[in-house]
């Protein structure tokens, strides 16, 4: 046990090992920063690359890499409103909201702190726990899956500050865009319009930026006067991250279970992490009413459970070869080619390699400490820029983001309506990230509400009667009820206070 | 504005246009390659076929001295990468990776590429598909779970690609071979082969009909087994799992397939030089090591009997998705 521990560090402490993590890791925290380019994508570059190292070194690669995108797409998103990934879509409001209130500094300094400290315990809960998380994901068949993905569009209405209603319609607009191609079960092209760059229908990434960012930029050449940010110096990034920690222990605990939780159940990632994550922070919050106004609740639990999912969903890719999220499922590619062939005889046959992967999941998170503060402070000058020229610059970086997904214009046209779209809604008063909320949780609806069926026959009664998935509906009609609970309580109450008077 | 941009896009293009008129002659006179290749994946990064496409470039801007450069035009299902490689100039500096949805996706009236549209060059791997149930489940060999299929239809659910998938045909060719109809086993669609085996270890399905090497870490971590492969011959890496001839005495096999093809049109010339610069890539150490490492499966098939094999495929699968009810006409 202990020599294969130490086998383990040995193998990590390899001049070519440390190497390939510091360099992935800038290279994450440059990629994940750019609005358009997501922590898949910056993993996905890399493979190439991992052609010519050795196997450890090759893992490290991607694990310092995705880990750093993942954080580093909040920063973005914290200063302009512009998410780097779509795993900070969740928050970003909240988070551009303190840099309003000449808070960016804080608000920076949670997403990295938190970011970090979930990593972290999302490895131990990789250490300690993968057989045993690894068997909940074999309970989780397509009706379980559809209860998940229906609660997770029930955040809509959490997130967004906007009335229910506006929040409800800008998620149906999101679905209605799902819709779009022919990855849905039936494999029927759907709103094509016989043009072939819509049958692999909308993805997550253009729809993200252009809602967020091209519509932002529209919002910046509109408005004479930009809004005033104060021109001052940073302060220090990390001072009350403690006192934070100290006071927000259920949001972290709660941040990191839903992340573990979310992270291992294939085919939910990072995103739906932070979505349910930041809604439930504001549904048990003893504060709602600050959520959206730059209150750093939110952003903790969220934080910490994006990066918390992104180390359990090594979970299933390590055990079965079955990828937790999409940046493991390019993770899986790269283990077999290098012989380390995921199953349960990699935990005993090369416990060694094992050891030596968690331990470079440590470092990279903490090292994405000292390295985090570098990128802020570099980045932060962008507040001190004229507004022109970066809007100017984030127009040019949101093109090419989008056409490298695919080396495809039709992105970039994709990437315009969706700014324009985005202009009109929030113009409006209807929530931009509902609409990516839709979009995102769209397909595994459907997806998971079709096959169910098909695998029943056509009954219901599976929804209900599988142990795990009653759970989930109870739950989903809780949450969905409780409002109304709350309304007839208060209606009573109302009729009830002139009886007293 | 606009008028003044239009213009100028008129002119560049114009001038990249003459530009390509006098480079022509050029490039027939001197020895192909002497500028870089592009090599174009229709599908995303990180994936397969990429990874795929990616040594055997590696491999050949070794010998040749030339950059091939990998470039994913993803999209579409497919058809837009597709259609790249077969609207490209066909002066041999760009070609791409076909995979066995050319022989699909016009029978489904998605476009009207067709392997045709190509210049074939090389066909370098095959994975057939494998038949995989739950490693606890009343199914130990090919013939009983045959046996129970025949005796109550439409009872089992199967999964592993999207409707209308390569696996979804295999399954209803291996059907139509034993004399059912394509609903004796209804096809449950997912995103691909890891979802449908984690589905079928839930209990969520029946059987998978994947390749071996893709349910592979399932079948190592003791929650599946492999019954049988549809191939003509047994998978080297997995000698223990047999051919459906063999058990079954039915002669069905398919598989999902990759291949190198230019633009139609290509100078003979230069299509001979690269098929048999795949040969030597395909013979090298470095591309046995990785595809045995991956798992995946190689076959070789230079020009014509490549063309031959598409042909070939292309009407089997055409019978397959009219039995599914998946083709347009």
């Amino acid at each position: 046990m202990l020599d294969t521990l130490f086998e383990g560090f040995r193998l990590v402490f390899q001049t070519d090992v440390l190497i390939a993590i510091i360099g992935a890791s800038i290279y994450g925290l440059v990629v994940g920063s750019l609005p358009g380019l997501s922590a898949t994508m910056a993993t996905a570059l890399l493979v190439p690359v991992t052609f010519y190292m050795s196997p450890i070194a090759a893992v490290a690669t991607i694990i310092a890499a995705s880990a750093m995108a993942i954080f580093s797409g909040d920063i973005p998103g914290c200063l302009l409103r512009i998410p780097g990934t779509p795993a900070s879509a969740a928050y970003t409001d909240e988070a551009f909201a303190m840099t309003k209130k000449g808070e960016a500094e804080t608000a920076l300094g949670i997403c990295l702190w938190f970011s970090a400290l979930g990593g972290i315990i999302g490895t131990i809960s990789l250490i300690v726990m993968a057989p045993l998380l690894a068997e909940m994901a074999f309970k989780f068949s397509t009706f379980e899956y559809f209860w998940l993905a229906f609660l997770g569009l029930m955040c809509a209405t959490l997130v967004a500050r906007s009335s229910p209603p506006k929040a409800i319609a800008a998620m149906f607009l999101g679905l209605l865009v799902s819709c779009v191609g022919i990855e849905n079960p039936a494999g029927t092209p759907r709103f094509t319009f016989g043009m072939t760059d819509l049958l692999g229908g909308i993805e997550v990434i253009p729809v993200l930026v252009g809602v967020f960012a091209v519509a932002e930029i529209m919002r910046g050449m509109a408005l004479k006067d930009p809004p005033k940010i104060p021109h001052r110096k940073f302060g220090s990034i990390l001072k009350g991250q403690w006192e934070l920690t100290k006071t927000h222990k259920p949001q972290q605990v709660r941040g990191n279970i839903v992340g573990i939780i979310i992270g291992v159940l294939p085919g939910a990632g990072a995103d739906m992490a932070a979505w349910v994550s930041y809604a439930m922070a504001k549904r048990f919050s003893k504060t709602p009413e600050k959520f959206g106004t730059g209150h750093p609740e939110g952003l903790i639990e969220a934080g910490a459970s994006n990066n918390a999912s992104l180390a359990s969903g090594w979970v299933p890719s390590l055990l079965f070869g079955i990828p937790g999220d999409t940046i493991t499922a390019i993770a899986i590619g790269v283990l077999y080619m290098k012989g380390l062939n995921p199953g349960p005889t990699l935990f005993t046959e090369k416990a060694s390699s094992m050891y030596a992967l968690y331990i470079i999941f440590i470092i990279a998170n903490i090292i994405m400490i000292p390295l985090g503060i570098m990128m802020i402070r570099a980045s932060s000058t962008v507040l001190r820029l004229p507004r022109y020229t970066v809007m100017s610059v984030i127009v040019l970086l949101c093109a090419v983001g989008s056409f490298a997904t695919g080396n495809n214009l039709f992105l970039v046209v994709l990437v315009a309506i969706f700014g324009v779209i985005g202009y009109v809604m929030e113009k409006n008063g209807y929530p931009v990230a509902a609409l990516v909320l839709g979009v995102v949780m769209g397909t595994m609806v459907e997806q998971s509400f079709v096959t169910s069926l098909i695998k029943s026959d056509g009954s219901i009664i599976p929804f209900f009667s599988r142990p795990v998935a009653a759970v989930l509906a109870a739950m989903t009609f809780a949450a969905l009820l409780w409002p109304a609970v709350v309304w007839l309580m208060k209606k009573r109450r109302a009729a009830l206070e002139p009886a007293a008077r | 504005m606009t008028d003044l941009t239009r213009r100028g896009f008129v002119a560049s293009a114009a001038a990249a246009a003459t530009a390509g008129v006098i480079a022509k002659p050029a490039i027939a006179q001197s020895a192909w390659p002497n500028r870089p290749v592009t090599v174009v994946v229709p599908w995303g990064a990180g994936g397969g076929t990429d990874a795929t496409a990616r040594i055997v470039s590696s491999i050949l801007e070794k010998n040749l001295g030339q950059p091939f450069n990998v470039v994913n035009r993803t999209g579409g299902s497919g058809v837009v990468g597709h259609s790249a490689i077969a609207t490209a100039a066909p002066d041999g500096y760009t070609i791409g990776m076909i995979t066995v949805e050319i022989t699909m996706m016009h029978h489904q009236g998605l476009t009207d590429l067709k392997h045709s549209s190509y210049t074939p060059l090389a066909l370098m791997n095959e994975d057939p598909p494998g038949v995989q149930v739950k490693a606890d489940g009343p199914f130990k060999d090919i013939k009983q779970l045959a046996d129970f299929i025949k005796a109550n239809p439409g009872k089992l659910k199967a999964s592993g690609t999207g409707q209308g998938g390569i696996w979804h045909l295999a399954l209803v060719g291996w059907l139509n071979a034993m004399g059912l109809k394509a609903d004796a086993v209804p096809w449950v669609p997912s995103n691909g082969a890891a979802p449908a085996m984690q589905d079928l270890a839930a209990g969520g399905i029946d059987l998978v009909t994947c390749s071996v090497p893709e349910g592979k870490a399932m079948i190592d971590a003791g929650r599946a087994r492999s019954l049988a492969i549809m191939a003509a011959q047994r998978n080297p890496l997995f000698p223990d799992v047999p051919t459906l001839n063999e058990t079954l005495g039915i002669n069905y096999s398919v598989g999902a397939w990759r291949g190198i093809a230019g633009p139609k049109g290509m100078p003979a010339d230069v299509a001979a030089k690269l098929t048999a610069e795949l040969k030597k890539a395909y013979d090298s150490n470095e591309f046995k090591d990785f595809m045995k490492a991956r798992g995946f499966g190689t076959v070789w098939a230079p020009a014509q009997e490549f063309d031959a094999f598409m042909a070939k495929g292309d009407a089997s699968m055409a019978s397959a998705m009219k039995a599914a009810g998946l083709a347009k006409s």
